[in-house]
């Protein structure tokens, strides 16, 4: 049963870290049409960053807040200085320059800081807490920083003028234009908001996965799932698909390993951690693609 | 009388199908102008290309400055508000943050408040509806809504496209009537495209017939409803 | 095909035959190295036109095709090891296996447009190296390890080295395939194709049937695409999953988008260009490292990706697309 509870508990952790990065995905898609393929590496490049600010002497958490701020700059500036010019591009054209990110934060995070697996540490106290050897300190963590930056995700966009404005942007940028709102800028920033959920999603994960140029492929492809399950057009839905998809990862792996126990069977495991993903992402995508939570957009001729 | 706005030599293009070929008219300051013509004569067009939502050359100068070629939420800025063709709400969000979302550009939030209350006597039935998505009002209370929206702006000119389209004429005549209180009380300066010219002539000052992307015809509304082909071709009789 | 266009392809066929045989008159010209290099930029080029069938002709976007790639290495790599099936056969079992999964996945990828397809092939090449690495077939596939595998014998004791035989021997894979393709693209069907990438609701309103073709041209792609992964397991002699990453995917994705989206000598171009840009940068690295001083491992990537960005925004016709403007431009044609 213990056991049981702290595959709950862990598949939360991974939850919300996918929750963070599909929600990233999903700002970037409810307001420019486009799925942001190169997410994950922006993400783990922030996470390098964050590692070089502390190795310079910053605290955890001044590095936090400050790559925080930079990611959102960087995302800020590739919207505006890459992926503005393209507007009116095709689809390919587009899906093709994001691809072409991926490749250069990849490279640059091995050019700049080496393929050498890095320890990334945790800000969280090692005691722990009452619910003793369910949940690790670092998983609560995660959990409660991912639920924070969630909340004041949702003050904004609900309560604030500007958040009111990106949302007016999205859902009808023709008509955001004929009341004032700079539908460009609107554009930029969500791209920086979604850059800085994305750095803490690194930033949170990089302790469980250890830092490498490649840590977030996995990531983002359970990103994608949960994404997928929630409804590509529903933040909240992301957010709900995440910790769905994380339970549910962590609950066929689980399953699996009982599975060998008892019977000494192998059919699945943590090593098919990713293909189960594939399977969820395409499953979704024939059978309901507008996941959970969306709405199917239908095609206009 | 200063015209609010002057346009002349407008061309207008759709990608590579030009639309308008030499559209020239002027607004005077305060009153109501209406644009009049058949199906595909260029109304839309010309609202679109005064805020620059289309490919457009020529001139169109907003109270002296030049805005052809400016970007459509910069024209915005300078107090024109546009009610586009179906409205233009925003379905998902409420009826308040539609109204909300127009005062982002004002600074002044009092003022804002005023003129909240304010739309609310020009519109009672907006405020019983305040926290509905937008999405689910009738027709007509979304036409209202629209023309909310734009005096949340606090335009000098209010440019409006087809706003009996698809509605009721009872409910037309009450938006008429509120737009004629605006324009006096307001002090709002109305362009208004419209296919139901009879009313159109009735509430405006001034029209304008244009056909195939031409002005055929200008004039005062009461010259233009007399005008013998006017009245073959668009209003019945 | 325009006959001067036939003259220039002649033409380059037999250099291509012919110059490789100078090898004992130029040995460090035509080096074995030399050759092995051309082989697999021949293979690359092969990769590339199977994703431009797909892409480029028939207009659904794939980023996975790694992994038919992995399927036909691997394929290859198994019939060699397990059932000591010569070389060459592996090539039209390669095939007919590829054709098979890229029809399967052609079928449900029929509902899927743009983003959603890019989304999930993206998703089947990250999968990929896991699934190769399936306990299930680890006896076939040898897991992590991968397989070893003996690279071609020079047949019927010809005075030819290996490298000089595993040269024609893709040679001649290449000029077949690509033949077929030219037939198949000039042909009603290629036609067919073309008119679903361009104006998908037109043709299906034409009475075209947009799923079958789209379909298999899916598998043909795949097959295409396969036959290399086949010929590349016997020129390295070796498959391991991790070399069948997303990586290999993108790579594909850079020769199609440099070389020309929907030409075949675009094909050709990209495959040589990534082989070159793979190659080069170890000398690259080297290069910024010890001549620039500068403290960075330059990766190709990088390299990559700004090409890619780059591409899209002065030629997004592709190498072979600039070159097409360039000589109309030269012969004074009118648009």
């Amino acid at each position: 049963m213990e056991q049981f509870l702290q595959q709950i508990a862990s598949g939360l952790a991974n939850g919300a870290i996918y929750a963070c990065v599909a929600l990233a995905l999903v700002m970037i898609y409810v307001s420019t049409d486009h799925i942001n393929f190169a997410q994950g590496e922006m993400a783990m490049f922030s996470t390098y960053i964050s590692w070089q600010l502390m190795s310079w002497g910053m605290s955890f958490w001044v590095a936090f807040v400050l790559t925080v701020l930079i990611s959102f700059a960087m995302g800020v500036l590739i919207e505006r200085l890459i992926l503005r010019p393209l507007h009116n591009a095709p689809v390919l054209s587009i899906i093709v320059v994001f691809i072409g990110l991926l490749a250069i934060f990849n490279s640059m995070a091995g050019a700049f800081w080496s393929y050498l697996i890095k320890e990334f540490p945790s800000p969280f106290p090692k005691a722990e807490f009452g619910i003793a050897g369910v949940i690790g300190p670092h998983q609560l963590g995660v959990v409660l920083i991912t639920l924070i930056v969630l909340g004041l995700l949702f003050v904004f966009f609900r309560y604030t003028p500007l958040g009111l404005a990106m949302r007016a942007a999205a859902q009808n940028p023709q008509s955001a234009r004929l009341v004032g709102v700079r539908v460009d800028w609107m554009l930029a920033l969500g791209w920086g908001l979604a850059a800085s959920v994305g750095a803490v999603a690194g930033i949170m994960v990089a302790h469980i996965v250890y830092l490498e140029p490649n840590m977030m492929g996995g990531i983002l492809l359970y990103a994608f799932a949960s994404a997928l399950v929630g409804g590509i057009s529903n933040p909240a839905g992301a957010v709900a698909g995440g910790f769905i998809v994380g339970i549910l990862e962590n609950m066929v792996a689980y399953g699996g390993n009982q599975l060998e126990k008892a019977t000494g069977i192998y059919i699945i495991g943590n090593g098919e951690k990713l293909t189960v993903a594939l399977i969820i992402v395409i499953f979704v995508l024939t059978v309901k693609p507008a996941g959970l939570f969306g709405r199917v957009v239908v095609k206009r001729v | 009388m200063a015209a609010l706005l002057e346009v002349s030599g407008l061309k207008a293009f759709y990608g590579q199908t030009q639309s308008l070929y030499d559209v020239a008219f002027d607004i005077p300051m305060g009153g109501i102008t209406t644009l009049l013509g058949a199906n595909g004569a260029g109304k839309t067009t010309t609202l679109r290309a005064i805020c620059n939502m289309v490919r457009t050359d020529g001139t169109i100068r907003f109270d002296g400055k030049n805005i052809r070629g400016m970007a459509t939420e910069e024209i915005v800025r300078q107090r024109i508000a546009h009610v586009p063709e179906g409205r233009g709400t925003f379905t998902t969000l409420t009826v308040d943050e539609n109204l909300r979302i127009a005062a982002y550009t004002r600074k002044d939030k009092q003022a804002v408040k005023d003129e909240l209350e304010r739309v609310f006597v020009y519109f009672p039935r907006l405020k019983e509806r305040i926290q509905q998505q937008a999405g689910t009002l009738s027709g007509g209370e979304q036409q209202m809504l629209a023309i909310a929206r734009a005096l949340m702006l606090k335009p000098r000119l209010m440019l409006l496209d087809e706003p009996s389209f698809g509605l009721a004429p009872l409910i037309v005549l009450e938006i008429f009537r509120i737009l004629r209180r605006i324009n006096e009380e307001e002090k709002v300066s109305i362009l208004l495209v419209e296919q139901n010219a009879a009313l159109a002539l009735d509430l405006a000052t001034h029209a304008y017939v244009l056909e195939t992307g031409k002005v055929v015809m200008s004039g005062p509304s009461d010259v233009v409803k007399n005008d013998e082909n006017v009245r073959k071709s668009y209003l019945g009789y | 095909m325009a006959a001067s266009s036939k003259k220039w392809v002649l033409g380059a066929i037999v250099l291509a035959v012919l110059v490789p045989l100078l090898q004992p008159v130029f040995p460090d010209v035509v080096s074995n190295y030399r050759l092995f290099l051309i082989s697999t930029m021949i293979i690359a080029s092969i990769a590339v036109l199977g994703l431009n069938l797909l892409t480029g002709f028939n207009g659904q976007f794939s980023l996975g095709h790694g992994a038919f790639y992995a399927v036909g290495a691997y394929t290859a790599a198994i019939l060699m090891d397990k059932l000591n099936v010569p070389y060459w056969a592996t090539i039209p079992a390669a095939a007919i296996v590829c054709f098979i999964v890229g029809y399967l996945f052609g079928l449900p990828a029929l509902k899927l447009e743009g983003h959603y397809l890019a989304l999930a092939t993206f998703a089947l090449a990250l999968a990929v190296p896991q699934i190769l690495k399936y306990k299930w077939l680890e006896g076939l596939t040898g897991g992590v390890q991968g397989i070893v595998l003996m690279k071609p014998e020079v047949p019927f004791g010809l005075p030819l080295s290996e490298d000089q035989w595993l040269y024609y021997f893709c040679l001649v894979v290449m000029i077949v395939l690509f033949w077929g393709a030219a037939n198949m693209l000039n042909s009603r069907s290629g036609r067919a194709m073309m008119a679903i990438r361009d104006q998908y609701m037109a043709a299906d309103t034409m009475g075209i049937d947009t799923a079958l073709y789209k379909t298999v041209t899916f598998g043909i792609s795949a097959a295409y695409t396969g036959i290399a992964g086949a010929l590349s397991a016997s020129a390295i002699a070796f498959v391991a999953p991790d070399s069948f990453g997303i990586f290999l995917s993108i790579k594909f994705l850079i020769g199609l988008v440099v070389g020309g989206m929907g030409s075949l000598l675009g094909s050709v171009l990209g495959g040589i260009f990534y082989v070159l840009v793979d190659n080069s940068a170890q000398s690259l690295t080297q290069f910024i490292r010890n001549d620039l001083g500068l403290p960075f491992d330059l990766s190709a990537y990088t390299v990559f990706g700004v090409l890619l960005i780059a591409i899209i925004y002065l030629m997004p016709m592709g190498i072979a697309g600039g070159l097409f403007m360039a000589y109309r431009k030269l012969r004074g044609a009118r648009a």
